[in-house]
């Protein structure tokens, strides 16, 4: 246990790319955390996805030991943060364990529109934020433009921010003593009754389901009888302890100080993130405020290719849930695809993520159906419906009108992709807000865009019209209603009801084109011709051919190519399987998410 | 050559290793302790077929005295002058003639050691194949058979085939292998076509065919396979046919009809990976394989198998070994055999093939015992690609279960499809099915 005045509680605001977890591993190298031979680059992503993709999505929590510049030794724990936009609901929970944070901005790009969000919320629970100007190694770096770009959007002075650079080392003395100078230190009365808030949770196979907390208030040591308030479940405290980044049993912890604890929790719904510990004997009469719900935006059917992966399904996503409150699933059956979940999402990462997820860690194949955001159906009759699954659309005479969620980007870029930007937004049925030049060479955007064209292709046209330099974020502002209508595809004449879609009037017949183009592409030819149709009710609007398979057949099959060739068709056979069949049709996974992919047109 | 000698007794104190042990009592058909070794199989994970087979175990056609009565053997010489751009057989471009004699001796230890732990009986077909076999002095290939009759034996009328390429073929060269009793020979030819020849990098040119061809004749040969590709880069229909006109202009015993398989890792591998490589397409190549088939059919030439065309008997009796799935020895680098319900590579690498034989060991690099849900789905598979189609008594004689049976579903869909029929007992691909073929193939791995 450490002395309040003692410790500091912090986290790393930063956009993709700008260096957050390399600074990280430079703080836990400088503090001796691990020795540069224990070093694994990029320490706090753990989650081989994390590594992949270079993002974080899991929090993790480590504690560093720091001899000050005063001589004293001070407790650091660093909390990381996700920087993607869709994982906002991720950062307000670290943010809520934390008293400051440190803003890495890169020195050579300058501020982007997602860590100015996270800045904001950083700001919203008063948390003290030091400015970190990263890469000043970089030959294109521009640290003083940056200074400036930080003042201009968030206000903040940043004359004493931190020239730092992660990859050669520089600045990081500076950085931690900034923590320990400017950061305050915790408060909380340690002899109230115990207030942790559980910010993660894990489950680890001999110890159960095991916490990460932050104590608010009182004190926590092994034998104590605790009290989950969400659940009312008691259970006694085998082990306490902290990340260094290695787990280390303490003795115990007490208000201020961030770890995790054991206590042979069997059920990882006992340890929900956001609920409150309190102790059994002595509990707290409120819990802490705990986290806000957030809503899913992004809805789209998950289902099994194989139909007797349906339960896997189940408990696979009731595991994912536990720690991602933001993910939710329901019941849902197709004609087409059989039972699977309909879900909702944050956003399209985090549709990726979990898809990804439930493929890797639980070993199942999956189809994923276009994504989808949540229609505000006005009925005839007046009633309201909203509508996530296209598929769930009431007939076209019942319908009064649809209104769609429109959200406020925020898109930040060099100067000379403005044109290029409000080109695309003008085509994506955006309403022009604002624009503001944040320096000489630089601009921030806000437009007024539908939430569908953001997940169609936004994204993807966002990069290649400005090679990558403009960063978008948004806000959902609430519906208006627009000329919707539902769009069906036929496969080989029959509607295949997965792969419907809710578009504007007016692009129906671009996307449609583009739709049966995409799906030519990936259903493999089969034995008969293959019509491909999109349709608005009764009427076509796009339509091509996959032609029948004439030929396969290999040549030669001699003496030494028999195992060769048997694995080949093996191979072959295993393809097959993982293709759905619908009518005598079999389509691969794929297909179905044919709807996002833009064509080449 | 020194140490080239073969007759069994010379090595008559040779040390066997605790795997060989094994592998000669099975070569003997016996168990560990020498009883007759019971042939039972793994079998395959597919549940339908545990509950049927589990009963009958024991396969007849497998066993030592069976393979006594019909050894395929192949040998294969891993040498050519040039690689040909669409070429993945095990073949090293350059060699000297001192490396290649070194491994006809090693090949020569490795027939007499397979025979011995084998015990396969007399050949019924030798095939040498490559690379370009003919790329080896005639003596070196004359030792070869020597070696393979001294230690196995060669049964009366056998065919022996050896592979050659028109570019490298000498008239006393011909002359010695036919006296040493090869009787079928496979020419190389591709194509009439001297731009497409070039194209594929091949070291021959058209007058070079004419010349192999009549060397030939004149060397006694009355049974000529001619290799033919279509498919090629660039090649039209027309120029396939005047290719197809070319061949039977000479009256060939029997003609292959390749369609190009372009392989990863190959020159034109490569270049179709960078989309640089310009196929004639689906409906040329299927164009160009039925005119062969119209084509050799007028002209008296059966297809009996989906690239195999022969006068009334003279089909290739050592290939149909491989299409009627039964076993065979595959003996030198990357030789692949099919034994006792196994199936082995060599190494391709001649040092580890050399260095096997050089400890008296059998230069295997990958052993697969097949379960028997693999060995009827290779029966299946194999069969299928012969125009007769699979014997359903046989295949029924040999698993104890009838094909009609075991795979009802599969051959349902694929009757229903038009792709196969039953006929006379006989099982086999339709006039739909046979450019299809992989399409049904793949129904039964």
């Amino acid at each position: 246990m450490s002395e309040q005045k003692n410790i500091r509680n912090f986290c790393i605001i930063a956009h993709i790319d700008h260096g957050k977890s390399t600074l990280a591993d430079r703080l836990l190298e400088y503090t001796g955390a691990l020795s540069k031979r224990e070093m694994v680059e990029q320490v706090l992503d753990t989650m081989d996805l994390e590594r992949e993709r270079g993002i974080t999505i899991k929090l993790q929590a480590v504690r560093l030991q720091y001899q000050a510049g005063d001589g004293q030794v001070y407790i650091l724990n660093l909390i990381d943060t996700p920087g993607h936009v869709d994982f906002t609901y991720e950062v307000s929970r670290s943010l809520a364990a934390c008293e400051g944070a440190l803003l890495v901005v890169d020195a050579a790009q300058g501020i982007e529109a997602q860590t100015l969000a996270n800045v904001y919320l950083a700001l919203e629970h008063n948390l003290e934020i030091i400015p970190v100007i990263n890469k000043i190694d970089l030959p294109n770096a521009e640290p003083e433009r940056v200074r400036r770009e930080i003042e201009k959007t968030i206000g903040l002075d940043a004359d004493d921010a931190i020239l730092a650079s992660a990859k050669t080392g520089a600045g990081t003395a500076a950085v931690l003593e900034a923590i320990v100078q400017r950061v305050p230190p915790p408060r909380g009365d340690r002899e109230a009754p115990l207030k942790a808030l559980i910010f993660d949770s894990i489950f680890d196979s001999y110890r159960g389901a095991i916490p990460y907390f932050r104590v608010v208030e009182g004190r926590v040591r092994a034998g104590d009888r605790i009290r989950f308030m969400a659940t009312g479940a008691e259970f006694e405290v085998a082990e306490v302890g902290v990340f260094t980044p290695a787990p280390r049993r303490v003795e115990s912890l007490a208000a201020g100080e961030v770890g995790f604890l054991a206590a042979s929790i069997k059920n990882v719904r006992d340890t929900r993130v956001g609920d409150t510990i309190t102790g059994a004997e002595r509990p707290a009469k409120e819990p802490l405020p705990g986290y806000r719900r957030v809503m899913p935006m992004v809805y789209c059917g998950l289902f099994p290719v194989d139909a007797e992966q349906f339960d896997d399904l189940r408990d696979a996503l009731e595991k994912l849930q536990l720690n991602d409150a933001s993910l939710r699933f329901e019941p849902e059956t197709s004609v087409a695809l059989g039972f699977g979940f309909r879900c909702g999402f944050l956003g399209l990462l985090h549709m990726e993520i979990v898809q990804e997820r439930l493929e890797r860690e639980y070993g199942l194949s999956l189809i994923t159906t276009a994504p989808s955001v949540v229609y505000r159906v006005v009925r005839t009759d007046a009633g309201v419906e909203m509508v996530d699954n296209p598929t769930a659309l009431p007939a076209s005479t019942l319908i009064d009108h649809i209104e769609e969620p429109y959200v406020e980007a925020t898109i930040m870029t060099p100067k000379e992709y403005v044109g290029a930007i409000m080109e695309l937004c003008q085509g994506k049925r955006g309403n022009y807000l604002n624009m503001d030049y944040l320096s000489e060479k630089r601009v921030a955007l806000q437009y007024d865009l539908p939430l569908a064209e953001i997940i169609y292709d936004f994204f993807d046209q966002l990069k290649t019209r400005t090679r990558g330099y403009a960063s978008l974020d948004y806000e959902l502002k609430g519906y208006r209603p627009a000329e919707l209508v539902k769009m069906d595809i036929l496969i080989n004449n029959e509607v295949v009801d997965a792969l419907s879609v809710i578009t504007h009037r007016d692009q129906a017949p671009y996307r449609g084109r583009n739709l049966v183009e995409n799906l030519r592409r990936l259903i493999p030819r089969q034995l008969f011709d293959i019509p491909l149709q999109a349709a608005i009710g009764s009427r076509i609007i796009a339509r091509e051919t996959i032609p029948a398979l004439r030929k396969n057949v290999l040549a030669k099959c001699y003496g030494g190519d028999v195992s060769r060739k048997r694995k080949l068709l093996e191979k072959q056979k295993e393809g097959k399987k993982r293709m759905k069949q619908v009518g005598t049709v079999d389509i691969p996974q794929e297909a179905f998410m044919a709807v996002l992919k833009a064509g080449k047109s | 050559m020194a140490g080239f000698s073969l007759k069994r007794a010379t090595w008559p104190e040779r040390r066997i290793g605790p795997g060989e042990a094994e592998e000669r009592r099975r070569g003997r058909g016996q168990d560990v302790r020498g009883r007759p070794l019971r042939q039972g199989r793994r079998i395959g994970r597919e549940p339908r077929l545990s509950l049927r087979l589990n009963r009958r175990p024991i396969r007849k056609g497998q066993g030592a005295s069976e393979n006594k009565a019909s050894l395929a053997l192949y040998l294969h010489i891993p040498f050519c002058i040039r690689k040909c751009h669409y070429c993945d057989f095990v073949s090293y471009p350059g060699r000297s003639p001192e490396q290649m004699a070194a491994y006809c001796r090693a090949l020569g230890k490795e027939i007499a050691l397979a025979a011995e732990i084998w015990q396969p009986g007399p050949a019924a077909t030798v095939y040498i194949g490559g690379g370009t076999p003919t790329l080896l002095p005639a003596s070196d290939l004359e030792h070869l058979l020597a070696a393979a009759d001294s230690c196995c034996g060669r049964q009366p009328g056998a065919e022996v085939t050896v592979e050659a390429n028109p570019g490298t073929i000498e008239a006393g060269q011909l002359q010695a292998l036919a006296s040493a009793g090869v009787n079928r020979l496979s020419l190389g030819v591709q194509a009439f076509d001297d731009d497409l020849l070039q194209a594929m990098g091949r070291i021959h040119r058209c007058p070079a065919i004419y010349q192999a061809y009549d060397l030939a004749r004149r060397a006694g040969f009355s049974n000529i396979n001619l290799d033919l590709i279509f498919g090629l880069p660039g090649q039209t229909l027309d120029d396939w046919r005047a290719t197809l006109k070319a061949a039977l202009a000479l009256q060939p015993e029997h003609i292959a009809a390749y369609g190009l398989q372009v392989e990863e890792g190959t020159p034109w591998g490569k270049l179709a990976a960078a989309a640089a490589l310009p196929r004639p397409g689906e409906e040329l190549e299927l164009a160009m394989y039925q005119e062969a088939r119209a084509l050799l059919a007028a002209a008296g030439y059966r297809q009996y198998e989906i690239s195999n065309f022969a006068r009334r008997g003279c089909e290739c009796r050592h290939n149909l070994t491989y299409w009627l799935n039964r076993p065979y020895l595959g003996l030198g680098a990357a030789a692949a055999s099919y034994w006792q319900g196994r199936r082995w590579q060599n190494h391709s690498d001649l040092e580890r093939y050399g260095n096997a034989l050089a400890r008296n060991q059998l230069p295997r690099a990958e052993i697969e015992t097949l379960t028997l849900y693999q060995e009827m789905a290779e029966t299946m598979f194999m069969g299928l690609r012969l125009l007769a189609g699979i014997d359903l008594e046989a295949f029924r004689q040999r698993f104890a279960v009838d094909a009609r049976d075991i795979y009802a579903r599969e051959l349902q869909k694929l009757c229903q499809a038009g792709l196969v029929e039953i006929k006379d007992g006989c099982l086999r691909l339709t006039e739909k099915g046979l450019p299809l073929a992989n399409e049904v193939f793949v129904a039964f791995v």
